[in-house]
């Protein structure tokens, strides 16, 4: 027998809860976050219960269905365009009056819904008490009590869902909000408008667009003239006369003597379902608030637990890395004797074992860092660190909130980009997008590594730092630029709430790690293979190099000569010579590698771009090195490796490069220019995705390079021109 | 008197909201309206945001937002 399937969209307020009654009813992954607008992507869980498919939609927590943040153009979109079957609003009971008004909101669209009376019980601790039964007739829907973290009510919930879902229930009129006369006529008005002139009509509720219609609302307006054909610009002259007719009546825009109006229908319910006994309210999260966001000791306990988790991430980090690495090693090693050669053995063992191994070496530590980032986030101290830092990302012209996708740009740009999302407005957005890749990512830490143990031994660490510090100030300056040049504008309202602190649910943020952790090896996994063998293609052909030096019949003569110098040598001296004889077939094949690289299609392609970077004193090595970190930043380090013609990739590469005649000013422009220029293929494919323009990966590739080149030229010819090398 | 002129530790009744209507329709969808109770918790470190107490919820707003809203029966109040 085939079963109904049934949708249930579950929508509410930020930390109302609903993100657990979710988790509680798939069972499935899903994290819980206090940060407001945790969930922004559309999350869904299937299961099958009572003879019915459910399919369970968790929605972005919204306090309104303005669309003003994507989470909202989400949530809206989302009902109005899929109209599930039902649609459970859950209530925060301890702040009714809020959640209703979402309510009054989703009860103007031609859904179904119920209400989920969450977290009565904390609700009655502090006083309030709530008569369900009244709600339920009041509003004519049905009110479940839940408990979503001890899972209380939520077998009810569904049972009551699948009950309404099969019902045919027509929703009453009168238990919709009710607006002033002078409003419910102008809504009158424009619902007969489309009803007999617009030939297309609308696919959404009538009495809905119309109301959007007053409240001037922007999505709706160009559907409207999108869709409603001829009559489109009729129709929205038409409503906006009505809107100036209205504000001149109220004194007010109309949206705003809406919104109080629905305030107002809101107080007469709450008159009568609601009962507070004035309770002493025990808040700890205040207390721990009296700490955390102290005047003075605020920001010194933030930059503790921010210096904390960047200690974390890389101590803890190191030991797999060890393990990864050594494991990706003996794999090469494996298939290294284990398949015959071939070109394809090559493209495995020399392309795509060591690409991908470069990038999932990474692993641990994006995922400890985003365990750490899931703490902050459903504890609820993301919110605070918000608060303590909105003055500072203000001077930038940002919001407070942006701060959290710049911090995460220092472990990785890709979920720093995506982090973004939390942001309300298009423009804030975008320019934290723009200015994120300025934070060096963790993957610039090995070249910085290996170019300041080479030429700044004793101040290595001062000029890591120098470099970080100077990624911070172009990224505040570019910051401010763009703020006064192509992203115009005031920034985003800060209007946030702190919510209760809450103590995480380990299964929740190891549900949050995975779930970042995947996305990044999924992302990252497919762009850095296609990456790695483009690199490798690139490297690895043509194969028939004309050599300036016969090297296998070079290496046979050398052998032979060692040989026979081993033959005439005594007992004693074999042994040396022996290492000589390894040492000097060592050189000719390292010399061969250095000439092939040189010879290859990325050896050409360095020296012919060589010009343009030899003003900033990179050599043609340098240029390809950079060249591949296109792919990704940690094949710079490999690919300096081997251009330098050495076997090791750390200690050795310190060696050959003091021995090349790159100066310290050179490393230091070099290291300039990999915090600066273009971010790795991954992250601007997901600048592209979550901008949603490809002219905004274009600008910020142009933009970061030709700054990076700016900057290093002044850099080293400046410091050459004062005597610096 | 502004409710950004108030001081922490103050309490009072939100009596009128200027300021552009996204603004103020972003405030009350928070749950701050006209004739709302509003307490003054804290001013971040940097003086800016300001964090309120609005029927329970702890809400945070600029400065500049704040001085958007006016409040009348300001007095000290030990919460």
């Amino acid at each position: 027998m085939h079963k109904k399937s049934i949708t249930i969209a579950l929508a509410g307020n930020p930390n109302s809860g609903k993100t657990t009654i979710f988790n509680n009813i798939t069972g499935t992954r899903q994290k819980v976050g206090n940060w407001p607008g945790v969930t922004v992507e559309k999350k869904e869980g299937l299961i099958s219960k009572y003879g019915y498919d459910l399919k369970i939609v968790d929605l972005p927590g919204t306090y309104s269905l303005t669309p003003f943040s994507i989470e909202e153009i989400i949530a809206r979109n989302f009902v109005l365009e899929e109209c599930p079957d039902v649609l459970i609003d859950i209530i925060d009971a301890s702040n009714l009056e809020r959640s209703l008004y979402l309510a009054t909101q989703l009860r103007e669209t031609d859904c179904k819904i119920m209400f989920a009376l969450n977290m009565a019980d904390v609700a009655r601790t502090n006083g309030t008490k709530i008569d369900a039964e009244k709600l339920s007739e009041l509003l004519d829907l049905p009110v479940v009590f839940t408990v979503g973290n001890k899972n209380e009510g939520i077998d009810i919930l569904l049972t009551k869902a699948i009950e309404l879902a099969e019902s045919t229930v027509k929703i009453h009129q009168k238990r919709k909000v009710k607006y002033s006369k002078d409003i419910e006529n102008a809504i009158i008005k424009l619902q007969t408008f489309i009803k007999n002139k617009v030939e297309t009509k609308p696919t959404y509720n009538l009495r809905w667009t119309a109301i959007k219609l007053l409240e001037n609302d922007e999505i709706i307006r160009k559907w409207i003239l999108r869709k409603a054909g001829s009559k489109g610009d009729a129709l929205l002259q038409e409503a906006q006369t009505l809107r100036t007719h209205l504000t001149d009546r109220f004194n007010d825009d109309p949206e705003i003597v809406m919104t109080d109006e629905r305030y107002g229908f809101i107080a007469g319910i709450l008159k009568e379902v609601l009962t507070t006994s004035s309770q002493n309210r025990v808040d700890i999260s205040r207390n721990i608030d009296l700490v955390l966001t102290h005047r003075y000791f605020g920001f010194p306990i933030f930059i503790m637990f921010i210096w904390a988790m960047f200690q974390f991430t890389f101590s803890a980090g190191a030991y797999p890395m060890e393990w990864i690495d050594s494991g990706v090693t003996l794999l090469a090693a494996g298939l290294n004797s284990l398949l015959p050669d071939s070109i394809l053995k090559d493209l495995i063992v020399n392309g795509i074992i060591p690409g991908v191994g470069s990038v999932i070496i990474f692993l641990p530590n994006i995922l400890i860092l985003f365990f750490c980032i899931a703490i902050f986030e459903d504890t609820g101290y993301m919110a605070r660190a918000a608060f303590l830092m909105d003055r500072i990302m203000h001077i930038i012209g940002l919001h407070g909130k942006s701060f959290i996708p710049m911090l995460m740009g220092f472990g990785c740009n890709v979920p720093a980009v995506i982090a973004s999302r939390t942001l309300e407005s298009e423009k804030d957005r975008i320019l934290t997008i723009l200015i994120t890749p300025f934070m060096s990512c963790s993957a610039k830490l090995p070249i910085y590594i290996v170019l300041t143990g080479a030429f700044f031994s004793t101040k290595a660490g001062t000029v890591i730092f120098s470099i970080y510090l100077i990624g911070i100030i172009v990224a505040i300056a570019s910051g401010r630029l763009f703020r006064a040049t192509v992203l115009k504008g005031a920034d985003a309202p800060f209007v946030m709430e702190l919510p209760p602190y809450r103590a995480p649910m380990l299964k929740s943020l190891l549900i949050h790690m995975w779930d970042r952790g995947k996305m990044f090896l999924k992302k990252m996994g497919g762009v850095i293979l296609v990456g790695s063998i483009v690199v490798w293609a690139l490297s690895a052909f043509p194969k028939d190099i004309q050599y300036s030096l016969d090297y296998a019949s070079e290496i046979v003569r050398v052998e032979a000569l060692y040989d026979s110098e081993i033959m005439a040598a005594g007992e004693l001296e074999r042994d040396v010579i022996e290492k000589k004889k390894d040492a000097a077939i060592a050189k000719l094949i390292m010399a061969q590698r250095a000439e092939k690289t040189e010879k290859s299609f990325m050896g050409r392609i360095g020296k012919s771009i060589a010009p343009v970077f030899a003003p900033l004193g990179i050599d043609w090595r340098g240029s390809v090195a950079l060249l591949t970190g296109f792919v990704a930043k940690e094949i710079v380090v490999s690919s300096m490796g081997i251009l330098y013609a050495v076997e090791e990739e750390s200690d050795a590469l310190h060696g050959a490069l003091v021995k090349s005649n790159m100066t310290p000013l050179a490393a230091f422009s070099m290291m300039l220019f990999v915090l600066l220029y273009l971010p790795c293929i991954a992250t601007m494919a997901t600048i592209w995705r979550e901008t949603g323009a490809f002219k905004w990966m274009t600008f910020s590739i142009l933009y970061s390079t030709s700054l990076a080149w700016v900057v290093c030229f002044c850099v080293y010819q400046g410091g050459k021109i004062i005597g610096i090398n | 008197m502004l409710l950004s002129k108030m001081k922490e530790g103050q309490s009072g009744i939100i009596s009128s909201m200027s300021g552009n209507s996204l603004l103020r329709r972003r405030i009350r969808e928070i749950g701050i309206l006209n004739g709302t109770e509003v307490y003054v918790e804290k001013y971040a470190p940097l003086k800016d945001p300001l964090e309120l107490i609005v029927k329970g919820c702890h809400i945070s707003l600029r400065v500049e937002e704040a001085a958007k809203i006016t409040v009348d029966d300001v007095k000290q109040d030990p919460m």
